[in-house]
This record gives structure tokens, sequence and C-alpha cells, in this order.
């Protein structure tokens, strides 16, 4: 139902559904990103923190995906 | 533009344009339905021209090109037309967001298939009322259940179903009904669309227009609904602006977002802008979607700020709704550079509190005048 897919026009990511679109910021976006069904929480907070070479995400990204949740953009199984 | 003491607001290419985000294909005026307040302009049945597959793939390269990446496909039936899934398949390998807005009419299983191979997002089904008869009374035609089967089926099918109903004073009564309908359909998404007074509808309205009393009750129970279902479906609501005090921010400002395409090929800023006068709307077969978007007359005709008159021009709500709605101020008051009557800031705001009324007397009458049905009899005949 949702789709995330880069636009070059606005030179950043969105989320598309039903006659809406959420433009994401770069973090949104690489949160959204390792949600690809084959992490768990605990893996897609390491592999962030791995990737921007920091630590203490965790609360971040675990508020976000809860918006991201609510929202349906991101579905738990 | 009778009335109006303005020069036309300068046709040169203004700064800080932004591309247009939604586009809006409206592939034909055809339809088998019959609905006394649709959208389509009153004198449609004198655009018997439609633009060719090759055009309309032309267009929908050229404004993803600018950056629209939402695109309904809608009508009149846009079912009726036999390229549906070719131009479906176009649009998805451009990137676009496909919505098809239908009335489910000629919707088979096979087809429904057919258009989520070839891309299809998602499926907008519109229904009139929660019983049979009335929807079939509304529609101009026997549909109600074909529609309640399309439903299931695009369910069936994984898209995410969007039904949409028009309120007016016709349905309003059956909003608990209408909501059980959603729910039972397995809805994702609900829109609620009180009738917006334009084209066919304006035509009716005297026997659309609901009172504020059934209004509030309706929107009462759509609001106590929309939080049981929270999580489950998301409701739109979309208000009916003769009861509010500020108008809409109408098409989110004129020439910033929105983009239709007309059956014929004519681009409008708005579904209803052909119903203004003077603004020589541009044609696809012509011009490019860049040359229209940013240089034609019509997409910089409201643009900003500067055409508007008072009480707008100086009005510190002015970027929050940009005077409203350029067509109900035509429609309403004669004079598309006036504020929109909704606004109870505008000098002819009481021509709202007289429709209202006007409605009212209507509903008391014992003679009320039948519905002027949409059809091709009745526009050449009111054109």
């Amino acid at each position: 139902m949702h789709r995330l897919q880069w636009e070059e026009a606005q030179q950043k990511d969105v989320i598309l559904y039903p006659e809406g679109m959420v433009e994401l910021n770069q973090s949104s976006a690489e949160i959204l990103k390792m949600c690809d069904g084959t992490r768990k929480l605990d893996q897609i907070i390491a592999d962030l923190e791995q990737k921007f070479a920091t630590t203490g995400l965790a609360n971040d990204i675990t508020a976000f995906l809860e918006v991201a949740l609510k929202n349906g953009w991101i579905q738990q199984n | 533009m009778a009335g109006s003491n303005k020069t036309n607001p300068s046709t040169a290419l203004k700064t800080g344009i932004t591309p247009p985000r939604w586009l809006l294909a409206e592939l034909t005026y055809a339809c088998p339905l019959q609905c006394p307040y649709c959208a389509n302009p009153i004198d449609y049945a004198k655009y018997q021209s439609e633009l060719d597959t090759e055009d309309w793939k032309r267009v929908l390269s050229q404004a993803r090109k600018m950056g629209a990446v939402q695109l309904g496909f809608s009508g009149g039936e846009p079912l009726t037309r036999k390229d549906l899934p070719e131009l479906v398949k176009h649009a998805r390998d451009l990137g676009y967001y496909s919505n098809l807005i239908t009335s489910g009419y000629g919707l088979t299983e096979e087809k429904i298939v057919q258009l989520k191979v070839a891309g299809l997002d998602h499926i907008q089904v519109s229904i009139q009322a929660s019983s049979q008869e009335l929807n079939d009374h509304l529609a101009g035609t026997e549909s109600f259940q074909l529609k309640k089967e399309v439903a299931h089926l695009v369910k069936k099918h994984g898209y995410p179903m969007v039904l949409c109903v028009v309120i007016h004073r016709e349905n309003i009564h059956q909003m608990p009904e209408i909501l059980a309908m959603a729910e039972e359909l397995g809805a994702d998404y609900l829109e609620l669309a009180n009738t917006q007074y334009y084209g066919w509808a304006h035509a009716n309205r005297d026997l659309l227009l609901p009172t504020k009393e059934q209004f509030e009750q309706a929107e009462q129970i759509a609001q106590a609904f929309k939080e049981k279902v929270e999580g489950k479906m998301k409701i739109y609501y979309v208000v009916p602006d003769f009861y509010e005090d500020r108008p809409k921010a109408c098409m989110n400002g004129w020439g910033t977002t929105f983009l239709t395409i007309a059956p014929d090929g004519v681009a409008l800023p708005c579904h209803s802008a052909r119903e203004l006068p003077g603004l020589d709307c541009p044609n696809v077969k012509d011009y490019s979607i860049e040359q229209i978007w940013n240089k034609s007359k019509a997409f910089n005709f409201f643009r900003g700020f500067d055409w508007m008159k008072e009480p707008c021009s100086s009005c510190d709500e002015k970027e929050k709704d940009f005077g409203g709605c350029r067509c109900q101020a035509y429609l309403l008051s004669g004079d598309m550079y006036a504020a929109d009557p909704v606004c109870s800031k505008s000098p002819n705001h009481h021509v709202i509190q007289e429709a209202i009324d006007s409605a009212k007397a209507s509903a008391l009458s014992s003679n009320e005048k039948p519905l002027i049905f949409r059809n091709s009899k009745n526009s050449r005949r009111l054109s």
C-alpha cells in the first residue's frame, strides 16, 4: 500500500500511498530502507550505527519506527 | 471578466514557480452513470474529441519529468478507454503512483488482474449511497450490487481499497449505514466527500445542500467512527465549505501543485477552471507540459498574490487560503478576482446564506423540482 521511492525532481525519498505523499529527510529514509523484512530491531540499530560510525541511535530509531508503524508505512510481524 | 477593472496579470514567467506534483488525467467524459453532482462541466457534451494513446503517453512523460508523482486516472469513467492498461503500464514505468478513480462500472475480475499486472497502485470505487434503491437512483443506473462486488474484488487482489461516497441531502441521513458498509467491505480508506457545488452540483444545489443541523449531526457520527477505526481505516473528510467561516486553500494555491488534463487535451489549473472566462487554457497538442506550467497565461493567472483585490490583498490569512476558490468566486459573485464568498470577510458572503435558505425552502416545498441528471441530453440542453 505504501511505496518508498527516490524522487529525482525533489532530490529526496518519499512515501507514496493512495492520494498522498510524505517527504522524508535523509535519516528517516535511511531507517525505513533498513526495514526490508529481514532485520530485527537490534540489527537495524546496529547496522545504522555502523553505517554512520556512531552510537546511541537506539532511542531515535525506536521513536521513529513507532511513528512509521502507526502511519502504516511499515508492518510488524 | 464583466464587472472587473483589473488588467490581466503578467503572462511573463514568474519566479518561484513550484513544479506539479499531482496530475489528474481525465481520460474521457463518457460515463455510464448520471450522478447529479458530477464535477465535469455542464457543457461537457460539446467536447467530443479525446486525446489518443500517444498524446497521453507524452503528457505523462513530460509531467513526470517535471516532478509529478501522484497520478489520477479519472473521467467520466476511465474504464471506457480501451488503452487504460497501456497507459497504466507507461505510468508505472515512469515511477508514478497511479490511482484509478472509477464508478466500478465495467470493472471485471479479469480487468482488475490486468491492471494490477500493468502496475496500477490503487483503485478508488465510488458508491452513491448505502442502499440499492438510493444508489441506483442517484447513479441513474442499476449499479449497487456490482459496485459491492467490485469492492470485494479490489480487496481480493491486494489493492488498497478506497471507497468514496459523495455526501449531500439525499444520502446524508444514511451516514451510519454508509460507515457500516465501508467497514463490511474492508475499506482501507474512506473518503466522505461533502458535495462541492460546481458543475452539475451547482445546477442541483437546491436539492443537494443539507441544512447545517444535518451536516453537524453527520459530522459527529463520522468523527466518532473515525476514532473507533483508528489504525484500521483512514477517513478523508472533505468539509462542505458553505458551513465554514473561511474558504478552502483551493488546489493548494493556483498553479502550485495540481495539473488537470481534460479529455480533449486542455490543461487546467483545477478541474473546474474550464468555467472561468478569458483564461485561454492551453492544449497539450500545441504546447509541452513545461511550457504550459511555467509560461501559459492560464497557469500564471492567479499565481501569487498580485491579482487579489480587497479584502484579500491586505488580509493576514491570504497565504493560508489564497483567497479561496476562483471558480466559486466566479460562480457565486460573477467576479473571479473577488474573495471566495464563503469567507465571512467577503462583501458577497450573504450569497452563501441565501443559497442555504433557498435549499431549505426547496426541501420544504410540496412541489420540489426534480434532480437534473448528468447526461449528454441535459448537457446540450443547458449549454
